[in-house]
């Protein structure tokens, strides 16, 4: 019993200080200017769309390269809430993850015949069927190119059931029980979601299920002579990975009342890939790092220009300035998957781990002076995270 | 004792015209260690891939305790009872020895699947006890903290031992358990087999090493070719002029 220094209490304490640092996001990011609804938006959702694949990824070992087709069909089934029931948010929300649901089960189903690279090519194939079939040959269910949006004339018949007076000009806007889903509230109801989210993971991932399909990560042979059925533990770990994914598609949603086909493209299937590789596959937390990280990258790095350069580079003298600010201003602006690119290398080369087995080496290097047998130590005790 | 439990019958394989399993007949008595002998390319390893289903044999059926073994998924044979101990271990690399166990606990215990997402596992004590006993039983206990990819070659073995041991199994195959080991590393393995064979399990045993062969097997058979050309105690087996010429002579 050498590990139960490690008891319920930790994992508790884990969840707390995540929901405080997510809640109190508008605080300590206001200093590095990612401090504005949208983003915050946007660092909740994606949070919750790399911590899902994660489940699939992280823990299983079996890289989809189509989830954004569940984050497309959470979408359309959230809009579609919102035109036919209601503006309220809940029901979108949860026909958003049931219907990501039902298509995993479908496409998992199908792909998790393969194992490796031909998982892979199989999800990028349904999910780029999806695709198309959303941009030309579903017009009627999703509108084709134009995106599928809100209009005035709408039936949203349990609006006009509970309240007959309906007008009022413009086009409704999205509510949790009157409170507007736009702004702040929007970001409070995503962080709210993002950290239960973050607990069922959290949950998963100590519990027999989750050992589960690390083992099939780790040797699907020895699973199998042991008398485990791998597929229906695989297939499980695909639907909720994919409800995840719905979640955060009916979330953007909610935060932006339109839903267009270019959610589904492989782009976005290799976003959240790179999420959770650059925080760390298969830890708690890395997920959510790398989605913020690169939410981050896409908000505040594409928005710096020549000018703003010139002026962080004015200590220097003129000439310096002249040759530093072109060359920087590759890597901001529209450049910025430069610099992504960039770090993703760095990572994938020096961490393979993420920026978790970063923290986690530093920390070491803190705590033990250097020695480097404790660190190894270490290193074992929190295999587990 | 007495009774058969495990029936190879008429048991045909051929890889590509090449037959690497003609006509085997076996049948193993239960609680019995059975030891399969021969010179390498015999067929022992294929005999035992078609028994837990990882081969399909192109003719013939296993039988073990009345269940029909042959098409049935490797999980179900695994379910029903039948464990194995590779040539080459197959554990969980970058996992603790705990782990490694834990798993086999679980599914020992739960079956084959079972949407157990909700538990935790840190709550699982009983299967954690269980766990440790074992591990204490093939000597890893001082170390089950430790992923398995450190081991050394003996100790892997000796973990997946565990691991097919925590699962209670009815028959237990190895497949040349002490291969590669130090001399002292195969006397503990000795030991070890011999304490569980008090346990009443039956075991199939491939074994090179014939101080291994004749320290633990009630009966042996020999193959060669693919045909099993011997068979009976392992004295008279010794002794077996057929014996000498396709294997014992050529090796020992």
């Amino acid at each position: 019993m050498t590990d139960t220094k490690k008891p319920l209490l930790n994992d508790t304490f884990i969840v707390i200080i995540f929901a405080a640092a997510i809640l109190a996001m508008p605080i300590w990011l206001d200093p590095i200017g990612g401090n504005y609804p949208d983003l915050l938006q946007k660092f909740a959702i994606y949070g919750i769309f790399a911590i899902g694949f994660n489940i699939l990824f992280g823990l299983t070992g079996y890289l989809s390269f189509g989830h954004a087709a569940f984050l497309g069909v959470g979408s359309y089934a959230a809009v579609w809430s919102f035109k036919l029931l209601t503006m309220n948010v809940i029901p979108a929300v949860i026909f958003g993850v049931l219907f990501a649901g039902i298509l995993a089960a479908v496409i998992g189903f199908l792909s998790l015949r393969r194992s490796g690279i031909y998982f892979s090519i199989l999800t990028l194939a349904f999910a780029q069927m999806s695709y198309n079939l959303a941009y030309s040959v579903l017009t009627p269910i999703t509108n084709g190119e134009t995106g599928l949006q809100l209009a005035r004339s709408d039936p949203r018949i349990l609006d006009h059931l509970f309240s007959d007076s309906q007008a009022s000009a413009g086009l409704p806007s999205t509510d949790l029980f009157g409170e507007t889903m736009s702004g702040y509230p929007g970001f409070y109801f995503c962080a709210v979601l993002l950290i239960i989210c973050f607990y069922i993971s959290m949950r998963i991932f100590r519990s027999p299920f989750g050992l589960m399909l690390k083992g099939i990560k780790s040797n699907q042979n020895r699973m199998k002579y042991t008398g485990l059925n791998t597929r229906p533990y695989m297939l499980t770990a695909f639907i909720i990975s994919g409800m995840y994914a719905g979640l955060a598609g009916s979330l953007l949603a909610v935060t932006d009342p339109l839903a267009g086909a270019e959610r589904m493209q492989w782009t976005a299937s290799g976003e959240v890939v790179l999420m959770t590789i650059l925080g760390g596959a298969g830890t708690l937390v890395g997920p959510m790092l790398g989605a913020g990280l690169i939410k981050y990258f896409e908000n505040i790095f594409s928005a710096f220009d020549d000018n703003v350069l010139a002026q962080a580079f004015s200590f220097l003298p003129d000439s310096v300035v002249e040759f530093v600010v072109p060359v920087v201003g590759l890597f901001v602006g529209s450049g910025w998957h430069l610099t992504l690119g960039l770090l993703f290398m760095v990572i994938v080369i020096f961490l393979p781990g993420g920026l978790v087995e970063g923290f986690r080496r530093v920390v070491n290097y803190f705590r033990s002076g250097g020695n480097a047998k404790q660190q190894s130590v270490e290193a074992q005790n929190q295999a587990g995270e | 004792m007495g009774d058969l439990v495990l029936h190879l019958d008429n048991i045909n394989k051929s890889f590509g015209g090449l037959s690497a399993l003609s006509d085997v007949n076996l049948h193993v008595e239960e609680g019995t260690t059975h030891a399969i002998i021969g010179p390498n390319g015999a067929g022992k390893s294929t005999l035992l891939n078609v028994c837990i289903g990882r081969l399909k044999p192109d003719t013939g059926k296993v039988t073990f305790a009345g269940e029909v073994l042959t098409g049935r998924q490797p999980h179900e044979i695994a379910q029903l009872g039948v464990a194995r101990v590779f040539q080459t271990p197959e554990i969980f690399q970058e996992m603790t020895l705990l782990e490694n166990v834990m798993i086999p606990a679980l599914s020992h215990r739960d079956g084959a699947f079972r949407l157990n997402a909700t538990e935790l596992l840190s709550k699982q004590g009983e299967v954690r006890e269980e766990a440790e006993h074992i591990l204490e039983d093939v000597g890893l206990k001082d170390m089950m903290m430790v992923e398995a990819a450190s081991l050394s070659r003996g100790d892997k073995r000796r973990l997946e031992l565990g691991m097919c041991l925590i699962l209670r199994p009815r028959l237990l195959l190895l497949d040349e358990p002490t291969a590669g080991m130090a001399r002292h590393d195969t006397n503990q393995t000795i030991e070890l087999l011999k304490k569980i064979k008090s346990r009443g399990m039956t075991k199939v045993i491939i074994e090179h090493d014939m101080h291994v062969v004749f320290s633990l097997a009630d009966k042996v058979s020999v193959l060669a070719r693919g045909q099993i050309i011997a068979g009976g105690d392992p004295q008279s087996v010794r002794e077996d002029p057929k014996v000498k010429e396709a294997y014992l002579g050529g090796t020992t």
